[in-house]
């Protein structure tokens, strides 16, 4: 095995055992959207129109609080060094990082958000095509988000910090993802139009994120 | 006392080895006749047949509050009593009784389809069953955090007393608030209004489910205690390893 197939194996292993998070997110997720109708009433009709940017909100913020235990575990323990000081390229290590973070936090989001949808009253279509917009877009969120966990890793209490980088750089992934997954049931716009923006924004944050968060990561651990 | 008796491990295992296949049985023999009651059991004149969901929606119902009960009496055992197998009991009965919040809620919701036109509604009943359910997720997502399960044995067992307030909450949401699920029609002061040759299928069933229950808490307490040994050799192990 590959040392990086050994890495994102690890990863996984780490992330789906005691103490790891990994399907934490989802069960933010469904408390966030469970929170909603209490703030907004439980009008059906409304739900339905905003559901889709809710999912979104509920998603990225699920994404966000993952964000933590990226690189906070290694560090403590002293394999980032080890990691550091490796033959694999760092914005490799970094991107199998992101990957094995996607699978064990996104991904599970995105199965989940059909059947959450089903709560805020949203019809097959709607749903569908938001699992589309999430499945595209989550990896971004994850991507971009190794950037403020590679700065954020030396720090004790990073966690709003963290928060308050991500957020601004995930907006224009939101934007169009909410755009896509509305387009999909109302309006002129078709689907395809804000959807392929989201394409291109994840596969620029798949490059980016890496080569952001490795050098992040280097400043930080001189 | 039996419960006391039963606070030694070992004496427990042999207990449930010996009782569970006799309960695995019985619960399919209730099963059987509850589910061939409730296919006989007459329609409804306005819901016809899909009133029958009933027989599975409301008995899970019951199970998942009973479940909850019982894991509050296992906090009252590991914080006041310190019983020896009481967080066995709350961490083998937390994921049970998910799974029967869970059938609650899903059964409801395609029961409400046909019924009142939409899978969901956000109302008091559905609403606080739902609470139910992610407090049951959240106290499994409890015991999976701390690695050592006698010291997040407290905290869940805090979590589940306070979590315990959601259950008057659920009986009571179809009186207190103005809600879509119908009213109390079973246990209610005047008794219950449901004719007997519904109700009896549905207290046959109420059994069955009961029994499956206790059976599956049983078999994952047994469980439990021999993952903890594992845990406990392997830690021995790989002290005298180092």
């Amino acid at each position: 095995m590959t040392p990086l197939a050994a890495l994102l194996v690890r990863d996984m292993r780490i992330a789906l055992r005691v103490g790891g998070g990994a399907l934490m997110g989802v069960l933010f997720f469904l408390v966030v959207v469970t929170l909603i109708p209490f703030a907004v009433g439980p009008d059906l009709a409304l739900l339905k129109r905003i559901g889709p940017a809710i999912l979104w909100l509920a998603a990225l913020l699920a994404s966000l609080l993952a964000l933590d235990r990226l690189f906070a575990g290694d560090h403590d323990d002293g394999s980032l060094d080890l990691i550091l000081m490796g033959r694999a390229p760092l914005e490799l290590v970094v991107a199998i990082k992101g990957l094995a973070h996607w699978l064990t936090t996104g991904l599970p989001l995105v199965i989940c958000a059909p059947l959450i949808g089903l709560l805020l009253n949203l019809d097959l279509p709607a749903d569908a095509a938001l699992m589309l917009t999430l499945f595209v877009g989550t990896p971004a969120l994850t991507f971009i988000g190794l950037i403020g966990a590679a700065i954020a890793v030396t720090l004790r209490r990073g966690g709003l910090l963290l928060a308050v980088i991500v957020l601004p750089l995930t907006v224009p992934i939101l934007i169009f993802g909410v755009a896509a997954a509305n387009a999909a049931v109302t309006g002129p716009i078709p689907f395809g139009t804000p959807f392929t923006i989201l394409c291109a924004l994840t596969l620029a944050s798949l490059v980016v994120g890496p080569f952001a968060a490795a050098a992040a990561l280097r400043q930080e651990m001189e | 006392m039996a419960l006391l008796d039963l606070a030694n491990p070992s004496r427990f295992l042999r207990f449930a080895n010996s009782i569970i296949p006799w309960l695995a049985g019985v619960t399919v023999l209730v099963f059987a006749f509850g589910i061939e009651q409730a296919m006989v059991a007459p329609d409804d004149y306005q819901q016809g047949a899909t009133v029958k969901i009933m027989y599975l929606h409301v008995p899970s119902a019951w199970l998942g509050m009973l479940c909850w009960g019982l894991m509050s009496v296992a906090a009252l055992g590991t914080l006041v009593w310190r019983h020896p197998l009481a967080d066995v009991t709350a961490k083998a009965a937390a994921p049970i009784g998910a799974a029967f919040t869970l059938l609650c809620l899903v059964t409801g919701s395609l029961w409400g389809r046909p019924e009142w036109g939409t899978y969901w509604v956000w109302d008091a009943r559905l609403t606080s069953e739902l609470v139910l359910f992610l407090l049951y997720l959240t106290v499994i997502a409890l015991w999976r955090t701390v690695e050592d399960p006698s010291r997040a044995a407290r905290a869940v067992a805090v979590l589940t007393l306070v979590g315990a307030v959601d259950l008057p909450i659920i009986k009571f949401s179809v009186d207190w608030w103005n809600t879509l699920h119908q009213g109390a029609s079973v246990f209610r002061v005047g008794g219950s209004t449901i004719y007997p040759t519904m109700l009896v299928p549905l207290f046959i069933m109420a059994g069955a489910f009961t029994l499956l229950f206790a059976t599956l808490v049983l078999a994952a307490m047994r469980n439990e205690i021999l993952r903890r040994r594992v845990r406990t050799l392997q830690l021995m192990q790989a002290a005298a390893a180092s």
